[in-house]
């Protein structure tokens, strides 16, 4: 079994973080939107792994569980917002969903 | 007796607090009992006293209540002291304070503000009594302020009339003038001797004062700056003749007999600092003499009786000045009492005519009256005669020649200002029997409605007895050297020095007699026997200009009014949008317009404040990197 090496898994826990922010900027659908926070979430979680791997340590391991633990709880809420928004709006558009005007 | 110092200004202090808290709650004869009684009470102690200090003129009483501040160096106590100069005023704010009291509780019978007009007299006396027993500067100023405090509630006692409360303002912001002259003198008293003891800044003045007497002229025209202002001399007299508005008590307890002569004790007081500003003592002899014809001339013109008398006050008061200005201590403090006693008379006569002839003010439209209230015109006649000094039987002439003699004799004595006093004497003559022969002779004008009785009546003959009675404690030298009251007072007030030769006294009193008769007769003949003349003489254009300038008291209202009201009143409309408001509310406007500019960035878009963010974190991560 090959290891990764510690540079590799972190240029991917980037680009995956990237990716999220992405998302978070460019998609209109606010659904979309959360799941690329949640990619973002992930891949600070994935850092953290390679870095507790790389030094040996349990810390990153259990800050994982911690992120993870938000990350539950963080879509739980999102999502039941989302839900209320929808409910109320008919419409997912984040453009069409703002109210204040400046 | 010497620990019970403290009771004499304590009587009027509870029966102030007993009004001023149970007031409403009390009848008009429980009222009357509580404001007359503590003064009487507070005049009895006031007298047994001083008969202690007549007996034994050594004795000074002193009484440490307790220490007042304590800080650093500084702690004036709440002590009282009483020597012979403040034993005087003692006897004369108490005993004429009782009876004009006594008076007060019939004059004042139908006001609805009975007890609070007793409340505030009490009050006054109290403070006019913390003022004279006062041990140190401070506690002075205290009853300095206290007099001014109750000047001011009592003159715009019947405030529901406006003129009365612009004439109460009036009065407490020209004394302010004085007061704010006097407190800096006492910070220079205290920059200098580092205490505020009267005893001990005057026993170490000339020490201190040796080497630097500029330092001494400073503290002496403060000094001199406050007592103008309480005194009414000239150039802050123009309150005097406005506080008429009070009720006639109140004329004749502080317009007349007390409160305005806190000038005269203070100088008296602090003689020290005036023997070491010889220029500054001369300025106060100037200032009276000016003063004493400036208002005589003014009271020959007036037509409100109570108008008269204030003015004749303030002449009369700038006669005590001359007297100090010269030297003459005693002289001066001998005048204060005599014309306490006769103008309380005068002021509490004229109330007593104005209120038996229904609230009329104007002499024109009195007259005859010598027979309808013959006590208040006898009594009256007595106050008169004092106020003109008709010679020999009167306490005025007595007082008054003195000052004459000293004006001329006395070291600092000048023959002008001797000639200022004496034309100033015929004024006074003039003035007086212009005021009794317009009251009572001629046709009746007025129905008298009605008459005082005995509580009205009984301080007036009292008075009137004092007013002549008073006058032989303290006769000249060539009537046989017969002078108990000024020997009292050089306990401690300094002898007064002659430059003339004694022997020549007597000529001077011949000249005051002529003055004081020359002037009767003045008035006598165009009152009296010549009224065509008088109304001849009123249609010249001069004596008109001068009628017109004098019945406005020579204008200094309107001066003050051109002078330093309009500018000041341009200066605050010129600067109604406040320059250094401007700079405040720039900021202000600022901020606001700012707001509205960020506010836009608040669009409510989601996506523009997450570019935002990352954005400001790349910013922030590149600034990491870079530096």
């Amino acid at each position: 079994m090959t290891t990764a090496s510690i540079d590799n898994v972190l240029l991917l826990a980037g680009l995956l973080f990237t990716i999220g922010v992405a998302g978070v900027m460019m998609r209109k659908n606010i659904f979309f939107m959360l799941l690329s926070v949640e990619i973002m979430l992930n891949a600070a979680g994935l850092a953290f792994i390679a870095a507790g791997s790389h030094w040996g340590q349990p810390d990153g391991q259990v800050m994982f569980i911690f992120i993870l633990a938000m990350a539950a709880a963080e879509v739980s809420i999102g999502l039941s917002l989302i839900l209320q928004i929808y409910h109320l709006h008919k419409s997912l558009d984040i453009d069409n969903l703002k109210e204040m005007n400046g | 007796m010497q620990t019970m110092l403290w009771i004499i200004p304590a009587l009027p202090l509870l029966g102030f607090l007993l009004l001023i808290s149970y007031g409403s709650r009390l009848s008009r004869r429980q009222t009357a009992a509580i404001g007359v009684g503590s003064v009487l009470l507070s005049a009895c102690a006031g007298l047994y006293a001083g008969g202690q200090l007549l007996l034994h003129p050594s004795l000074v009483y002193e009484v440490t209540l307790w220490t007042w501040i304590d800080i650093g160096d500084f702690h004036p106590a709440i002590a009282l002291r009483m020597d012979a100069l403040a034993a005087v005023f003692v006897f004369v704010i108490t005993l004429i304070g009782a009876l004009i009291h006594l008076y007060s509780a019939e004059f004042m019978e139908k006001d609805p503000d009975y007890s609070r007009f007793f409340a505030c007299m009490n009050l006054f006396v109290f403070a006019m009594l913390v003022l004279v027993l006062a041990d140190n500067l401070l506690l002075l100023y205290l009853g300095w302020e206290g007099v001014g405090l109750c000047s001011y509630l009592l003159i715009g006692f019947w405030y529901e009339n406006p003129a009365n409360g612009h004439a109460a303002r009036k009065a407490f912001t020209m004394t302010r003038i004085g007061d704010t002259a006097l407190a800096i003198g006492l910070f220079c008293i205290y920059y200098a001797c580092k205490s505020l003891n009267i005893v001990d800044i005057s026993t170490a003045a000339p020490l201190i004062f040796q080497q630097n007497p500029q330092e001494a002229t400073l503290i002496a025209f403060l000094l001199l700056g406050g007592a103008l202002g309480k005194s009414a001399q000239l150039p802050l007299q123009t309150w005097l003749p406005d506080a008429m508005a009070g009720p006639s008590p109140v004329s004749a307890l502080i317009h007349a007999a007390t409160m305005v002569t806190a000038g005269v004790y203070l100088i008296a007081r602090m003689y020290v600092f005036f023997e070491l500003a010889p220029a500054v003592q001369g300025l106060i002899a100037v200032i009276g003499a000016i003063t004493l014809l400036v208002a005589g001339l003014s009271a020959l013109t007036q037509y409100d009786i109570k108008r008269v008398l204030a003015y004749s006050t303030i002449s009369q008061i700038g006669y005590m000045f001359l007297a100090l200005g010269v030297g003459a201590w005693t002289a001066a403090i001998f005048h204060f009492m005599v014309h306490a006693f006769f103008k309380a008379l005068l002021f509490l006569g004229a109330g007593a005519i104005i209120e038996s002839v229904n609230h009329e003010h104007s002499m024109f439209r009195m007259g005859g009256l010598r027979k309808k209230l013959p006590i208040i015109f006898w009594t009256f006649m007595v106050g008169t005669a004092s106020l003109a000094a008709i010679p020999l039987v009167t306490a005025g002439f007595y007082s008054k020649d003195q000052i004459l003699w000293y004006a001329w004799g006395a070291r600092h004595g000048q023959a002008w200002l001797w000639s200022m006093a004496w034309v100033g004497a015929f004024i006074t003559a003039a003035y007086s029997a212009r005021m009794v022969l317009l009251v009572f002779w001629g046709p009746l004008k007025t129905e008298v409605t009605s008459r005082p009785r005995w509580s009205i009546t009984f301080p007036l003959i009292a008075l009137a007895v004092c007013s002549t009675w008073i006058g032989f404690v303290d006769l000249p030298h060539n009537f046989g050297h017969f002078t108990p009251f000024s020997d009292f007072l050089h306990h401690t007030l300094p002898l007064t020095e002659l430059r003339a030769d004694p022997t020549t006294e007597w000529m001077f009193q011949i000249l005051a007699t002529v003055a004081t008769v020359g002037g009767l007769l003045l008035a006598y003949s165009y009152y009296y026997i010549h009224n065509k003349r008088l109304r001849h003489l009123a249609n010249q254009p001069l004596f008109r200009r001068l009628h017109r300038l004098w019945l406005a008291g020579w204008g200094f209202d309107k001066l003050y009014q051109t002078f330093i009201s309009r500018p000041f009143l341009w200066v605050t409309k010129a600067n109604k949008a406040d320059g250094v408001d401007q700079l405040y509310s720039a900021m202000a406007n600022i901020t606001t317009s700012l707001n509205q500019r960020m506010a836009a960035l608040q669009s409510g878009s989601l996506r523009w404040y997450i570019m935002g963010m990352v954005l400001g974190a790349i910013i922030l991560f590149g600034l990491q990197l870079l530096l």
